[in-house]
């Protein structure tokens, strides 16, 4: 599976060249031309430029961390690179630097704990990464500081149809971003796997600027929280529903005329989809919609529960749904 | 004296990857079994889930037998369902001494009619105010996910199911340590393999007793039994304690990769102590030296009281991140506390037992 291979990758940003090199090689023999920019963006266009430009966009990376310091007994100190919530942290797995230590998060053993201690939640200042070095010079054998962790989580199916692993924000949307490039009965539109989404969508403000389309569909991956003690009114997307339609979030007001294409697009195709009912977040449209004199941008997300964690939990089906809805919002706009 | 053909770190792996949440402990235990049999006479189950590898001391005729029981367990922390809720979500309890803490976005695997792979979830940050992300995450605020439907799960899950985390281990710094699940405390019932490896070509005069314990996460149960039921006349517990790492006084853990941790105190009897400080010197060891002031939290406290009282001793192997599923030990400890074991069975002599009621 694309989405598997994808995110067992490690491209936290800023180091997203390994998940580059997999896409570039996923599209080898297909008709598309592709370079890579000054920052990191894979860019890519299939067939002949129509009007209007049509681009979609994905970002390839992941949030992780960064190695910031090597104490004295070879243990880590890490900063998180992008948004993580630090209660997941303690006690998993990690890789660290591009040859891919394997090291573990530790803390404090909770049996040594003063009782007050123990009602806290872990932050980052409470962890570090143990890579198993007697102290700092083996430590420094191994790593670098300013190298990048992630999560160490192979994708796994479970349950009826779903999928467990890290990063499938975004790698989700990049496998349907590649499985719509490498489709035969798609042509005419520029596709683009951005880098840095998760510290401030950096990538995606010089690929729109490249470009310069005049219409953006951003493909990503959003939290759901369809999950014990969570009203369902603030749930902001559910799992099996369909692809998530975005109206408004922190970075954009998503362009009315595209929002109403693709309702009608998945009606008449009849295709499931939800709306995205949260309007907390922000994703490469807050950038790609301000590029050059504005461009005309729409998000649709696969959603996603646990996201920003070691395990996050997507259902196969919302996956294939979203590829179908880009996939048949195109073909509409041949007509 | 390298054991031909016993890699400690291949038997660790194996027993860790191996289920044995307290109470159900057997995967690990047919895993142990395996290994036994290769370097003891005999191995059986006792009637409360104990396996107990016998091996016969060789004496000078006309010498009375005399045994030494050497236990770790072999039970590791988990959890067990206590509700299918709405959405096909599970809701839990712990068994044994978890941080509630470390299990969010975790791995585990939910033993149903059939291993379902699921993940530890929580609120979602995105809808906690920050006052709220620093409360204490207790175990009432955590789920499992499984991936199934409510009726699914009802069809897949009982209340009551086993729950392990879901952690194969790994080697870390080259393959100086290793990390991961239930070291604590496989890791015990790996030492008592390298010992009994080693004592392939060692003579010993004690009858001896590999013993894997269950339920010591619980309360040190299965020691209560197989304490009683084998009877030795000497003992030693073999379990993880506290290792160094950042933010710990020295005088709470131990060095990784610094040798065994030898206990004295009151839990433990004072010549035996004494006897295996002695070995560890004299064969050149790498040891540390624990003082414990009351329990030892380990089989050795239930050892110690069986019958009219057993003469034991505790030695541990220090292990990062206790409780958790990247618990973290150091290879070479695990080999020398082998070795310390087989050259305490090799020293034995009636006439140490007979001397170890005269204080």
């Amino acid at each position: 599976m694309l989405l598997a291979e994808l995110a067992n990758l490690p491209g936290v940003s800023g180091g997203e060249k390994r998940v580059r090199q997999a896409i570039v090689e996923a599209l080898a023999g297909c008709p598309v031309e592709m370079r890579t920019d000054n920052i990191g963006n894979l860019l890519v266009r299939k067939g002949p430029r129509r009007s209007p430009h049509v681009m979609l966009a994905a970002h390839m990376d992941e949030v992780g961390l960064m190695v910031v310091a090597i104490e004295k007994s070879g243990h880590l100190k890490f900063k998180p690179v992008g948004g993580i919530d630090s209660r997941v942290l303690a006690a998993k797995r990690v890789r660290v630097g591009a040859a891919a230590v394997p090291g573990v998060i530790g803390a404090k053993a909770v049996h040594l704990q003063k009782d007050d201690d123990r009602k806290k939640p872990y932050e980052i200042e409470d962890l570090f990464i143990d890579i198993g070095a007697a102290g700092k010079e083996e430590a420094e054998a191994l790593v670098k500081i300013g190298d990048y962790a992630t999560f160490d989580t192979a994708a796994t199916p479970i349950g009826s149809g779903f999928w467990r692993g890290k990063a499938f924000d975004d790698r989700a949307g990049c496998a349907v971003l590649l499985q719509l490039l490498r489709d035969p009965e798609l042509t005419g539109f520029s596709a683009v796997f951005t880098v840095q989404e998760e510290i401030g969508s950096r990538g995606a403000i010089t690929a729109s600027y490249a470009l310069q389309p005049d219409r953006a569909l951003i493909i990503e991956t959003t939290a759901a929280a369809d999950t014990p003690g969570t009203g369902e009114d603030f749930s902001s997307t559910v799992l099996g529903a369909g692809p998530a339609l975005s109206v408004m979030d922190r970075s954009v007001i998503v362009d009315r005329e595209m929002l109403t294409e693709l309702i009608a697009t998945a009606r008449e195709a009849g295709l499931p989809f939800q709306f995205r009912r949260f309007t907390g977040g922000g994703t490469d449209a807050g950038a790609v919609a301000l590029a050059g004199e504005g461009v005309k941008t729409a998000v649709v997300s696969t959603p996603c529960r646990y996201i920003h964690s070691p395990h996050s939990i997507l259902k196969e089906s919302d996956l294939q749904a979203t590829a179908a809805l880009v996939k048949a919002w195109l073909l509409r706009g041949e007509r | 004296m390298p054991v031909s053909g016993f890699k400690i770190k291949d038997v660790l792996m194996e027993l860790s990857a191996a289920t044995g949440v307290s109470g159900d402990e057997g995967a690990a235990i047919d895993v142990a079994a395996r290994y036994f049999r290769q370097y003891t006479d005999r191995v059986k189950r006792d009637r409360f889930g104990n396996l107990i590898a016998f091996k016969e001391g060789k004496l000078p005729a006309g010498e009375p037998r005399f045994s030494l029981a050497l236990a770790a367990h072999i039970d590791e922390i988990g959890a067990m369902v206590t509700q299918i809720a709405r959405g096909g979500f599970l809701r839990f309890t712990a068994i044994g001494g978890i941080d509630p803490r470390t299990l969010l976005g975790q791995a585990v695997v939910v033993h149903g009619r059939t291993p379902l792979k699921g993940v530890v979830g929580a609120l979602a940050p995105h809808l906690l105010a920050e006052r709220e992300r620093r409360k204490e995450l207790t175990l009432e605020k955590l789920y499992i996910d499984v991936g199934l439907s409510e009726a699914e799960a009802r069809e897949q899950v009982r209340v009551g199911d086993l729950i392990s985390l879901d952690q194969e281990p790994v080697l870390l710094n080259g393959e100086k340590c290793c990390a991961g699940k239930a070291m604590d405390n496989r890791a015990g019932v790996a030492v008592l393999l390298q010992c009994a490896a080693e004592l392939a070509s060692m003579q010993h005069r004690a009858d001896l007793y590999f013993i894997a314990t269950v339920q010591e996460e619980v309360g040190l149960r299965g020691a209560v039994t197989a304490a009683y039921g084998v009877s030795p006349d000497l003992a030693v517990a073999v379990d993880v304690t506290h290792g160094a790492a950042p933010g710990l006084p020295d005088h709470e853990v131990h060095s990784l990769g610094k040798g065994p941790v030898i206990a004295i105190g009151p839990n433990i009897h004072p010549a035996l102590g004494e006897k295996l400080h002695a070995l560890a010197q004299s064969y050149r060891l790498p040891y540390q030296i624990e003082p414990v002031a009351g329990n030892t939290h380990t089989d050795a406290w239930a050892f110690q009281v069986s019958r009219e009282g057993i003469p034991t001793a505790l030695v541990s192997v220090p292990l990062r991140y206790m409780h958790t599923a990247v618990e973290l030990l150091n290879l070479d400890d695990l080999i020398a506390a082998g070795q310390l074991l087989a050259f305490l069975s090799r020293s034995l002599d009636g006439a140490f037992w007979e001397g170890l009621s005269c204080y």
